[in-house]
């Protein structure tokens, strides 16, 4: 008896194992000529909270016009908006497990950096697969590489919804202090570091903020270790395989040694928990010469009106430059300069009961008219070039993102693994600060990359 | 034997709402985390659409993984410090110090410390922040050092003192209730024998609530164990200084995705709470 019930629990056990990761497969044409429809959008965005602008958008202007559109194809739609406030990791989770027990709305807005997780999970699927025929004359307006952005092993998975591109900000006024030139352009990673050591004369002046330590999380990633490395000449994924500790990464790790032993940075500020934040009220103070970030900082930190550290005098006391490879022609491709960029996407649920419908909407959504509105006046690197060649113009900051940085830039590759690669690289550059040798921190990055990945995925 | 006269199959029949709601929410899910604990199973990327079975792999990982044993450790320093010696300590000592006080005074101490039991987890964390967080918590303007953020600083220290604070009143409800049971005559005598109030708990006291102390440090223990109010607090960090076990297993499964892996942890902790259950029960009985 005993026996019997121990074979059936595990019959039961064997049964359910096929249940795990299993999604059903949805029916291109299903409800193509429906006349009432039901969508949903999800964001990671609040009225009145996390990203209230995008929020605002979709409820006060993209829900009454979608609706009013089909209205006038006689098709009564119903547009519902999720919103969400969140912390970007537990929005992704709860993306992943909605859509992994075949829920979730219909069209989902995710980082482009989670695009290949989901789509190695088969939690979303190729936009072709699932709304069948993809023409649309909006691609024309995508750049190439920013609809790389949406594309996975070659095959394009969604829509991306504007991109952004990392340079060296400094601060013009305490450069003029330093004797260095308003126009700075370093050359090389010297050029930083000589900088870096006359504007170390300055009292009360951290020459260089370069993130560093997992305190800042992806931020010390994207900001820091992935620029470094690709202006060494070396992505940190190609060919199949993760950098280990390659020449390219010991160069990288040797760069944080002179900045953060040479003390022209600031090592306790990189272990504090809001370190970031810490480092951008610094940079509005003046205590900060030269920082790597996204155009983001310009338009959202230092910005006069509503930045997290306003200056005033954001549009004068602010200066750019693009982030130097190693050496001249060191970088990645042979390049001079180099950059790294990210952005979110939107994709459409492989569930969905109005795969026609909700392509349709998608394309509402990437409307030259819709992404004007979403700005709501503001400036910003959109994924449309008509829409950019307007708004930019004003925008000095933005419009060299778009034309110097863009054609330069690299993408993180969206693997499963990625975060794990991420979080290693993390480790390195915090052991690097707290004083170790870069030898000796690329042998256990080494070390923590094939326990993270597996020896055969680390070149 | 069937005193109630109702019969086997009606008395499954009265029994059954209650085993299938138990089945499907406490059974089911337990089963199904340890058949997860034996996969590779993932949140997202190729091992969420297709998991392996990887047998006791994870078991094995986690025990050799610095940061589960730095977890264990961690857990074993909290239930240590916080309940078994903490919340037993403070809540007897209420509890014995309150016996003879006037009434008022007895209900508004009991009426504080059961606040801070009852209040909701968010609710208290919150209010633990603002009294622990740096440049302007209250404890380092109380202390004129407003820039110690305590959390960071003294992670463990802090949760420990912060779980002593929540969990004392169940302690001190119980012995509350096991001192009422203790004779006031042989506490009376030990009285007029001239014996200290130490001797008298020791000797007059301990022996009558030997059983009420047991089973309280076993909930308390078990409780503290899984306790994921620390989440809340420190996140684990800083650079998990302070990641109990439960806040290991939710980061490894929620934020690192590895289903599977943590499944295995929460087993390896079921295990564990178990065995110290285990050790409480022999005690218990070798009293009877």
């Amino acid at each position: 008896m005993r026996r019997t019930r121990m074979f059936g629990l595990l019959a039961v056990c064997g049964l359910l194992a096929g249940c795990l990761g299993q999604t059903q497969e949805g029916d291109k044409a299903q409800n193509a000529d429906a006349k009432e429809i039901t969508l949903t959008i999800v964001a990671n965005a609040a009225a009145g909270g996390k990203n209230a602008r995008g929020a605002n958008w979709i409820q006060n202007w993209v829900i009454p016009k979608f609706t009013e559109q089909q209205k006038a194809k006689g098709v009564t739609a119903t547009i519902k908006f999720e919103q969400n406030g969140a912390g970007d990791e537990d929005f992704k989770t709860k993306v992943a497990l909605d859509l992994k027990t075949g829920g979730g709305g219909d069209i989902i807005e995710i980082d482009g950096i989670w695009l290949g997780e989901f789509a190695q999970a088969g939690q979303i699927k190729p936009l072709g697969d699932v709304v069948g025929n993809t023409d649309w004359d909006g691609w024309n307006q995508i750049p190439k590489a920013v609809q790389g952005l949406g594309e996975f092993d070659g095959k394009r998975y969604g829509v991306p919804m504007g991109t952004d591109g990392r340079v060296l900000f400094f601060n013009k006024k305490l450069f003029a202090q330093a004797g260095l030139p308003a126009d700075w352009q370093p050359r090389s990673w010297q050029d930083v570091l000589d900088a870096g050591a006359k504007l170390k004369t300055l009292p009360g002046v951290t020459p260089i903020q370069l993130n560093a330590g997992t305190a800042m999380g992806e931020a010390t990633t994207m900001q820091g270790v992935l620029p470094a490395l690709v202006g060494a000449g070396k992505p940190i994924y190609e060919n199949g395989k993760w950098q280990g500790d390659s020449a390219q990464l010991k160069d990288v790790l040797g760069l944080y040694q002179k900045v953060y032993g040479g003390g022209l940075g600031d090592p306790v500020l990189q272990q504090e928990a809001k370190g970031r934040d810490r480092s951008f009220t610094l940079f509005g103070e003046n205590k900060i010469g030269i920082l790597l970030e996204s155009d983001y900082f310009w338009r959202s930190v230092v910005e006069p009106k509503n930045g997290v550290a306003k200056m005033a005098d954001r549009d004068t006391a602010v200066g750019w430059a693009l982030v130097p490879a190693k050496q001249a022609k060191a970088g990645v491709g042979g390049q001079d300069f180099v950059s790294m960029s990210g952005g979110g996407v939107r994709v459409i649920n492989p569930n969905t009961n109005y795969p026609r419908q909700a392509w349709e909407f998608m394309q509402f959504l990437n409307s030259a008219e819709a992404v004007k509105e979403s700005l709501a006046g503001a400036a910003q690197l959109t994924q449309r070039q008509d829409v950019n060649d307007e708004v930019l113009k004003g925008d000095p900051m933005l419009t060299f993102i778009s034309e110097k940085v863009l054609p330069i830039t690299r993408y993180r590759p969206g693997l499963a693994d990625y975060p794990k690669v991420s979080a290693a690289l993390q480790q390195a550059t915090a052991d690097v600060v707290a004083g170790k040798s870069p030898d000796e921190v690329a042998t256990a990055y080494r070390a923590a990359l094939i326990k993270a990945v597996g020896e055969g995925n680390v070149g | 034997m069937d005193s109630s006269g109702l019969g086997v199959r009606r008395a499954l029949g009265f029994v059954a709402p209650a085993l299938v709601l138990i089945g499907v929410f406490l059974v089911f899910p337990a089963l199904w985390t340890l058949y997860i604990g034996i996969t590779n199973y993932q949140l997202t990327g190729p091992a969420a659409a297709n998991p392996r079975i990887v047998g006791l792999d994870n078991v094995v990982e986690a025990v050799r993984d610095p940061l589960f044993t730095n977890s264990v450790w961690l857990t074993a320093l909290f239930v240590l410090f916080s309940a078994v010696l903490g919340q037993n300590a403070l809540g007897f000592g209420l509890a014995w110090l309150l016996r003879n006080v006037r009434p008022w005074l007895r209900r508004t101490v009991e009426g504080f410390v059961l606040l801070s039991w009852i209040l909701p987890g968010t609710v208290v964390a919150y209010l633990w922040f603002a009294v622990l967080s740096r440049d302007t918590g209250t404890l380092g303007l109380l202390l004129g050092s407003p820039e110690t953020a305590w959390l960071v600083q003294y992670p463990m220290t802090s949760l420990i003192i912060f779980n002593v604070w929540r969990g004392t009143a169940f302690s001190m409800l119980l012995y509350t209730s096991a001192l009422a049971a203790v004779p006031p005559s042989q506490i009376e005598t030990a009285r007029l024998m001239g014996a200290s109030g130490w001797q008298t708990v020791r000797d007059v006291v301990f022996p009558h609530i030997r059983g009420h102390v047991l089973t309280n440090t076993l909930l308390i223990s078990l409780w503290t164990a899984n306790d994921f109010t620390p989440f809340l607090l420190t996140a684990g960090g800083p650079n998990h200084q302070s990641e109990v076990l439960p806040v290991l297993i939710y980061r490894q499964a929620l934020e690192g995705g590895q289903l599977g892996y943590a499944s295995a942890m929460s087993m390896l902790l079921l295990v564990g709470n178990l065995a110290v259950a285990l050790v409480y029960v022999r005690l218990l009985r070798r009293r009877a």
